[in-house]
């Protein structure tokens, strides 16, 4: 049943991307990045890592479709004309392709037993992030704070 | 689990067995397919509580739509609808009716696809997050190890689903509305999921189930073990609501479909059934917020003292829904709305602050001894944050003609 499951989500997903990359509209090709996302998050799902899941809908799907959507709106006026085909893009696609397809071929199977993971629990994720990692949190916690006032001077009222 | 010294009215095991009625029910329901496969079982349990789900949560919508109405109605010195059927309560059955045989108008400018994607979308994203939600003892649809953040992750998606309604129309009003709409929910997301943090970093747990366990016992008999009654508690709820109250877009916060200003928001373009799509999410996002509130803060479904514990829990967790929803439609019949950029002002400059005061307040509680040192040290966190923003916030602006900066 799960290797029904991924073959579908799999199938979506690629489906999805590709729409995101050929779509003639600009706002149906975000529209389709945010369909991508939701497969990748369930594929997560699928391998028992429902946090990482949660917080791609979460971030990628809630805020950062929203942020592409409002940003195309806000500093384009040609929304609904169509796109060209972006030859640039399309070779640039094809050239990681090929390198990763490459890089995997090439690469031997390493025959390491996997070791016997525990269930990751959200609990244990956090944990982690407040004792091992807590530097890098905090770090990614100034650099976001910076980032937020650094909008708010922009956005500031100039004083006359 | 079953409070043993239960006496008076029931026997404990006819409490026990009324409690679990429904479980029993869907475990007996299953014992027909014993002789399937696993993979079906798995979904067949699935799909009975899909069902029982929608078909409770569709009728409490039917319910509502006409309880609002008639207590709208109460409160405005008039009557409520009281044509179809006895004291109207038929009225729901006439609407859906009437919703379905409108003609069905698409603009022709519109994006058909993406026009017709919206409330479908939209719905979605409010039925599915009921599942997490436990409505009674051992009756969580759907458990998983994040729940609380399911809820947040899947209501999220609706934000693009209302810039979806708000574009696919290809109208300015819908537009206006959808920004607007989508302004105020991501404003309002933060507090709203600031507020919940406190709970979680008490029970240590993102599980509904393990939260609602949480609150469970009581002081002499009397008064339950719910957050509500801790300082941090009962700040965090009221900020949880009156966020609900603008994430579910509810007045005093309808801005989005102020139909004095922009018609009706991003919903300006639907007609017949559609409409009734964007209504639907909206109660169902209403019921699945004011559902999370009661989980969180008041307790789930256990019962407000011990010696009413015979009720079975479903009743009590109903109950409490209903008391947050009642007080959601006397809000409605109380106060006007606000202007958007009240809103917003609201959101970040008191809002906010409120939200991070609640979680400080939970760790010095947490901190203090959980007892009643710890209960005035949280309340004094709150007290002092909560006077020094009113200092702060206070403009001492004057009565005076009011300036315009963008017009004239």
């Amino acid at each position: 049943m799960n290797s029904i499951a991924f073959v579908l989500l799999s199938i979506l997903t690629l489906a999805a991307a590709l729409a995101t990359a050929t779509l003639q509209k600009l706002m149906h090709a975000t529209l389709s990045f945010a369909v991508t996302l939701v497969g990748v998050a369930a594929l997560f799902f699928l391998l028992g890592a429902e946090f990482v899941g949660l917080v791609l809908v979460f971030v990628y799907i809630g805020a950062v479709a929203v942020l592409i959507v409002f940003t195309i709106l806000l500093t384009r006026r040609d929304v609904g004309k169509d796109r060209g085909a972006n030859w640039g893009g399309a070779f640039l696609a094809v050239a990681v392709f090929g390198g990763l397809t490459w890089a995997i071929l090439e690469t031997q199977s390493v025959a390491i037993v996997a070791p016997h993971l525990r269930t990751l629990t959200v609990k244990r994720i956090g944990e982690a992030l407040m004792t091992s990692y807590v530097w890098p949190l905090q770090c990614v916690g100034v650099l976001l704070t910076a980032a937020l006032i650094g909008a708010l001077v922009l956005v500031m009222e100039e004083k006359r | 689990m079953i409070n043993p010294s239960i006496d008076g009215f029931l026997h404990p095991y006819v409490s026990t067995s009324i409690d679990q009625i429904f479980v029993n029910g869907k475990q007996w329901l299953l014992s027909w397919l014993t002789f399937a496969p696993g993979w079906v079982v798995q979904i067949a349990s699935s799909l009975l509580s899909i069902i029982a789900l929608l078909f409770v949560f569709l009728s409490l919508f039917a319910l509502m739509s006409v309880l609002e109405r008639k207590i709208l109605g109460r409160i405005q010195n008039r009557y409520g609808p009281n044509r179809v059927g006895p004291f109207g309560l038929l009225q729901p059955v006439a609407d859906g009716i009437k919703m379905l045989i409108k003609e069905d108008i698409v603009p022709a400018r519109a994006d058909k696809f993406v026009h017709f994607l919206a409330p479908i979308l939209i719905a979605a994203a409010a039925i599915v997050v009921l599942g997490v939600i436990p409505y009674g003892r051992n009756m969580t649809p759907f458990t998983i190890d994040g729940g609380i953040l399911f809820f947040f992750a899947a209501g999220s998606t609706t934000e693009l689903a209302v810039f979806m309604a708000g574009w696919g129309s290809n109208n300015k009003f819908s537009m206006l509305g959808a920004m607007r709409a989508i302004a105020q929910m991501i404003s309002y997301e933060l507090p709203l999921i600031i507020t919940v943090l406190p709970v979680v970093m008490v029970v240590g747990s993102l599980v509904p189930d393990r939260i609602v366990a949480a609150q469970a016992g009581y002081t002499f008999g009397l008064v339950p073990h719910w957050f509500v009654f801790k300082p941090w508690g009962a700040t965090a709820f009221l900020l949880f609501f009156v966020s609900g109250l603008v994430e579910s877009n509810r007045t005093p916060f309808d801005v989005p479909e102020g139909e004095s200003e922009i018609v009706a928001g991003h919903m300006t373009e639907y007609s017949g059934f559609k409409y009734a799509t964007f209504f639907l999410a909206e109660y169902i996002g209403m019921f699945a917020i004011t559902g999370l509130a009661t989980t969180l803060f008041l307790g789930g479904w256990h019962s407000p003292v011990q010696v009413l514990e015979f009720i079975p829990s479903y009743v009590w967790f109903f109950a409490k829904l209903s008391a947050l929803l009642f007080v959601y439609i006397w809000l409605r019949g109380t106060l006007p709305r606000t202007r958007i950029d009240q809103i917003m002002n609201f959101a970040w400059k008191f809002m906010l602050p409120m939200s991070f005061a609640c979680v400080i307040s939970a760790a010095v509680w947490y901190y203090a001894g959980r007892g009643l040192r710890g209960w005035l040290w949280s309340f004094f966190v709150i007290a002092v944050v909560y006077s020094a923003l009113s200092m702060l916030l206070d403009t001492q602006r004057k009565f005076a003609p009011r300036t315009y900066r963008f017009a004239e």
